[in-house]
């Protein structure tokens, strides 16, 4: 049986993890690579690296980064942050990422999705989406979930879909940071209506809100920054508990 | 000398990695006297099964992969073009493997993506591997089951996981991808 997926994400800035946890075995929590390997040995079944600094001269560091997690990484993992082109995605995937997430360059120009998906295929094209329900509706947030974008957030995956995204990674800026679990209405809508695997986030705060968003939505899998960081909830606990809870978990 | 044979098929990045962790010199190569001087090749493969075979035969690696008498790992689309055919551009494929590729029925999420367990493995891969172990697919067409088929795994249902014949061995699942029973699994390929 395919099982559902944990997910740590990481922060990257200047090439560096930032609000790193200190486990006692790590030398330096701010290295992403140590950080990473440690969350493979815990079980996590893939990694997000997101690149908060996205500015052109760091662009560098990313990519030398992505290569070296690439030679000590045995699992898939996806880079975003400030993917604006198909030169952007394409320098992360040939430096040894799986998936290529992106967010407001979707937004600004959907056809980025299609040409990635052409060139590297569908499975390598992750489409981000920020949501924020207000107004009785979940709207379609760009550029960090600053902006407003006039799209309900339905409309915004089905065209992702259309379009070739293979994966949807779903933001609730509702819950992000509220540790009150994740969206489970928008995320069960999504995941009933599209064909491709739906990626929860935002919102995670304890090993319930992940049995929750396993049982009442079809996600097929759940992300997570800040309680994997900092030691909140380690991902071999979590998915012991999710086991016995009848999750079908690695 | 492990050859991975280099076409337009996805990055082979992984898979070098992967091969380079394990230990073993490993060379990115569409040169024909370097793959067949190998002592073993790996042919990978993420992308679209008629553009791929297109490449393949435009450069004449077609009639080589069927040549080799070498062992030789598909890994991903690597499997399904050694198969006969495939739905996918409904391309003509290898031959290699008596059997066909299909496209899931979209009564389930496709691509089938994540991790699944391998059913009944048997064979010279699977040394030291249990059947509740989990490895990683990424893909939305799937090769039907055949008598070769050495591990079987079921989604939407149940297809071929791996499948040796002869000398040619090969995954769906990306052995270079799937943690350590992964690395065993290419370790007993690398170590044949």
């Amino acid at each position: 049986m395919l099982k559902k997926r944990i997910i740590p994400c990481l922060d990257i800035q200047n090439g560096r993890t930032v609000k790193g946890i200190n486990f006692l075995d790590i030398r330096d929590a701010g290295d992403p690579i140590e950080l990473a390997k440690r969350y493979v040995e815990e079980g996590a079944d893939e990694l997000v690296f997101l690149d908060i600094t996205a500015t052109n001269e760091k662009r560098k560091t990313l990519v030398d980064l992505v290569e070296k997690i690439s030679r000590e990484i045995n699992i898939p993992f996806t880079v975003g942050g400030g993917i604006n082109s198909m030169e952007d995605a394409s320098a992360i995937i040939k430096a040894g990422a799986d998936k290529v997430s992106i967010n407001s360059a979707a937004i600004k120009r959907p056809q980025l999705i299609t040409e990635i998906a052409k060139q590297f295929g569908s499975q390598a094209v992750v489409l981000a989406i920020d949501t924020k329900f207000e107004n009785n509706e979940w709207h379609v947030y760009s550029n960090g979930g600053k902006i407003p974008v006039g799209l309900k957030t339905i409309d915004w995956a089905l065209e992702g879909e259309k379009l070739g995204a293979g994966e949807i990674l779903l933001t609730s800026m509702n819950n992000d940071g509220t540790k009150n679990g994740f969206a489970l209405d928008i995320t069960n809508k999504i995941s009933q209506q599209l064909q491709i695997p739906i990626i929860a986030s935002g919102g995670a705060g304890t090993k319930l809100h992940f049995k929750e968003v396993f049982e009442q939505t079809k996600a097929s899998g759940a992300l997570a920054a800040s309680i994997f960081h900092f030691g909140e909830i380690s991902i071999q606990i979590l998915k012991t508990y999710l086991k016995t809870e009848n999750i079908l978990i690695r | 000398m492990i050859a991975i044979i280099k076409y337009n098929a996805g990055n082979t990045k992984s898979v070098e990695n992967a091969v380079k962790r394990l230990g073993f010199d490993c060379i990115i190569t569409d040169d024909p006297s370097e793959i067949k001087r190998a002592n073993k090749v790996i042919f990978p493969g993420v992308g679209e099964a008629s553009t791929a075979m297109a490449y393949l035969k435009q450069h004449q690696l077609d009639k080589l992969i069927v040549s080799l008498k070498q062992p030789v790992l598909g890994i991903c689309l690597g499997l399904q073009l050694m198969c006969k055919s495939s739905e996918e551009g409904n391309t003509k494929c290898l031959g290699i493997f008596d059997t066909v590729v299909k496209k899931f029925p979209p009564i389930d999420i496709v691509p089938h993506m994540g991790w699944n367990n391998l059913l009944e493995t048997s064979g010279a891969m699977f040394k030291g591997i249990s059947q509740t172990n989990d490895v990683y697919f990424v893909h939305s067409y799937y090769a039907e089951l055949v008598k070769d088929t050495v591990a079987t795994c079921n989604y939407i249902l149940p297809f071929s996981a791996a499948i040796q014949k002869d000398n040619f061995y090969a995954t769906q699942f990306h052995t270079e991808k799937s943690a350590q029973i992964g690395e065993i699994i290419l370790n007993n390929f690398l170590s044949l």
